[in-house]
């Protein structure tokens, strides 16, 4: 079977890496203290551990395509603040 | 209902997760992995970072794609819903006509969508379709394939065709599930009409018009085949919805890593919305 | 007797009364209606003609089908002058015509068993037991449903490709199974957990092992929901073309495909283009006729 179509590159396998090792981690968290820690956040609703992951990871996504479109190309601004925006969604939602 | 904990029961979920995964994942990273890169075929690729990113982020046609897609949707959700909800309130609710109207109004819905398209096409065209040429006959100049605005209102009216029974099928079913002794009590009350709709029959409506919301929605935003069928994307790019716009680039043009970065851009716009309305929805069974 | 069933004859029992209730309250509702009718007479005004407005497009594609193309160009009439069964004469007797639908019918009949045979134990999963990750699963799944298809048009023909699917039916059932697994998978859990949980508790006690509770007393008793999500299945598989298009060239070609390349191929036989449309719908209307009791439960998702 030939999967050459897939393209694969370092960074890309970097990422989906990072995300599975997340994933994983989130796992294992959930393993050792089930019930995910649910609370009610400034958004008003409950949410668990996984939820404030999901959020975290999809609103860095929409930090990086912003910067990306309104400051430049140097993303690692971006991703400094995607990490500060995860901070305070772990913390608070 | 409350349930126990038991991780075996993932067993049960797997071969659901093998199927989807492999028709999901799969192409996904295969997707982020051509927006980065550039290509002349061959299955040779050369990175190009986030250059496409950025390219789709400052496109007018990426913009006006999506402009034209959320308008879209705007105005079929403010037309189908309405009138799903008034056919739903006017529906028999006993004897012959209940499975008659069901039946016939679930028929569109079970129709190729590019056999609507083509239904469509052939019943607007002025010179053999029936609607094309009643409106000719009334005087009125119509051509959906060289004037933008006839192109528009003929992919929305064959839109609310093909869509608006989901909507009353769900009301309905809603409306059904109401007890009599709601409407008695309404009655002895005095209550008006409007006031039995806006205080049993809408709240009793509330779940499944979230449901039908976020299915229309949902399709409306990724519509591809009718419109492609009738229309093509125009007269000139005026009826190019998001879907259309991708498979011409990616297909059409080949360009893989603008329709790579496209892809990325419109998935996670899509799967933002879908965790909002989720999320709506869920919290709205567990305050019930 | 064993408990067990002596518990599904109650439940039985309790349903038939729910339901002999049930149909009381609608005669009554009926009545009040009928009531409500003095006032606004005209109620049946609205549906009939929606389904008019439904209806007349359908009439004229019919009404073509039975006329010749010259016929079709050269007079408009509101029924046909001539009626002809030639155009679904073409259509029966070439194969490059009639083998699209088999293709349609073999691929949508995979992907529906496919899918719901999957979907069940996950369903039961879903319904009634919490496990590690589970909401987020529930709603992975879903975003599969919304995801637009023409984002996975390019990678799917390579990926199918890879493992040598391409142009078989097999290949477009897997590949439908991307949005219809997660619709069967939320029917399904909408169905069963109206379900009590206790029947499960007591065929357990009463020594019924899973696969024999779940096939001989739980599937029959959530058996309208099956069919609701084959119904589901297979309508979602039988009008999608975009994917099934992409991975079929000749051998497995859905007949909607085989429709649109025709037309452009051979200038626009306007009266076999509108038989092979009428076709498509027939199916489907079979169908609708078949759960017609169940729709409006089933497009609600099992969750009224």
């Amino acid at each position: 079977m030939n999967l050459s179509w897939m393209a694969w590159t370092w960074p890309t396998a970097i990422f989906f890496m990072t995300i599975l090792a997340l994933l994983v981690g989130m796992a294992v968290w959930e393993y050792f203290s089930p019930g995910g820690n649910p609370r009610v956040g400034v958004l008003r609703f409950e949410t668990t551990r996984g939820d404030r992951l999901f959020v975290s990871l999809l609103g860095s996504a929409f930090i990086n395509l912003a910067w990306l479109g309104l400051v430049g190309p140097n993303l690692w601004w971006a991703l400094a603040l995607s990490v500060v925006y995860a901070i305070g969604v772990f913390r608070y939602v | 209902m409350d349930k126990t904990w038991n991780n075996k029961a993932w067993f049960m979920v797997l071969p659901v997760l093998l199927l989807v995964a492999f028709s999901a994942v799969i192409p996904l990273m295969t997707v982020v992995n051509y927006s980065v890169q550039d290509t002349f075929g061959n299955n040779q690729f050369f990175w190009a970072g986030t250059e496409w990113y950025a390219e789709m982020l400052h496109s007018e046609r990426f913009h006006a794609a999506l402009l034209r897609n959320l308008f879209f949707s705007f105005i079929i959700l403010a037309i189908e819903v309405p009138l799903g909800i008034l056919i739903a309130l006017n529906m028999p609710r006993k004897g012959w006509g209940v499975p008659v109207c069901l039946v016939l109004m679930s028929l569109p819905l079970l129709i190729p969508w590019n056999v609507v398209g083509t239904i469509w096409q052939v019943f607007g065209r002025v010179d053999i379709g029936l609607l094309g040429r009643t409106l000719s006959m009334l005087g009125i100049n119509y051509n959906y394939v060289q004037n933008p605005l006839h192109a528009w209102v003929t992919v929305i009216v064959m839109d609310v065709w093909h869509w608006t029974s989901l909507v009353v099928l769900l009301c309905y079913a809603g409306l059904v599930s109401i007890p009599d002794a709601f409407y008695q009590a309404a009655k002895i009350d005095g209550a008006s009409r409007w006031a039995v709709f806006r205080y049993i029959q809408l709240p009793k409506m509330n779940r499944v018009l979230l449901i039908a919301v976020l299915l229309r929605f949902m399709d409306s935003f990724m519509i591809y085949t009718e419109p492609f069928v009738v229309t093509g994307g125009g007269p000139g790019n005026s009826t190019t919805f998001l879907s259309i716009d991708l498979v011409k680039m990616a297909v059409g043009q080949f360009d893989l890593g603008p329709a790579a970065a496209m892809s990325i851009i419109y998935f996670l716009i899509i799967l933002a919305l879908s965790w909002v309305f989720y999320t709506v929805m869920t919290n709205y069974d567990a305050e019930r | 007797m064993s408990v067990a069933e002596d518990k599904l004859m109650a439940e039985r029992k309790g349903k038939i009364d729910e339901r002999s209730s049930m149909q009381n309250a609608q005669t009554a509702l009926a009545r009040t209606m009928r009531r409500r009718g003095e006032e606004s007479r005209f109620w049946w005004l609205i549906p009939t003609l929606y389904i008019i407005f439904l209806m007349l497009p359908i009439y004229w594609l019919i009404n073509m089908s039975f006329k010749t193309t010259a016929e079709i160009l050269s007079t408009f009439s509101l029924w046909p002058v001539k009626p002809t069964l030639h155009n679904y004469a073409v259509i029966f007797t070439d194969p490059s015509w009639y083998s699209g639908y088999i293709n349609s019918i073999i691929y949508v009949v995979m992907n529906t068993v496919i899918s719901v045979l999957a979907a069940l134990p996950a369903a039961y999963a879903f319904s009634r037991y919490r496990f590690l990750g589970d909401k987020h699963l529930f709603f992975w799944l879903l975003t599969n449903r919304m995801a637009p298809p023409a984002v996975f048009v390019l990678p799917f023909f390579q990926l199918y490709s890879a493992f040598g699917l391409i142009d078989t039916h097999i290949a477009v059932a897997i590949a439908h199974c991307l949005f219809n697994v997660p619709l069967a998978v939320w029917i399904l859990e909408g169905f069963m957990s109206g379900v009590p949980k206790e029947i499960d508790e007591t065929a357990y006690i009463d020594g019924y092992s899973f696969p024999r509770f779940f096939v001989k007393i739980f599937m029959p008793l959530i058996a309208s929901g099956i069919g609701v999500a084959c119904f589901f299945c297979f309508m979602f598989s039988w009008v999608e073309l975009l994917i099934a298009r992409t991975l079929t060239t000749t051998a497995a070609k859905p007949i909607a495909a085989t429709m649109t390349r025709t037309v452009s191929a051979s200038g626009l036989d306007w009266g076999v283009l509108a038989a092979a449309g009428v076709l498509t719908i027939i199916p489907g209307a079979l169908v609708i006729w078949f759960v017609r009791n169940y729709i409006a439960k089933g497009f609600a998702l099992g969750r009224v």
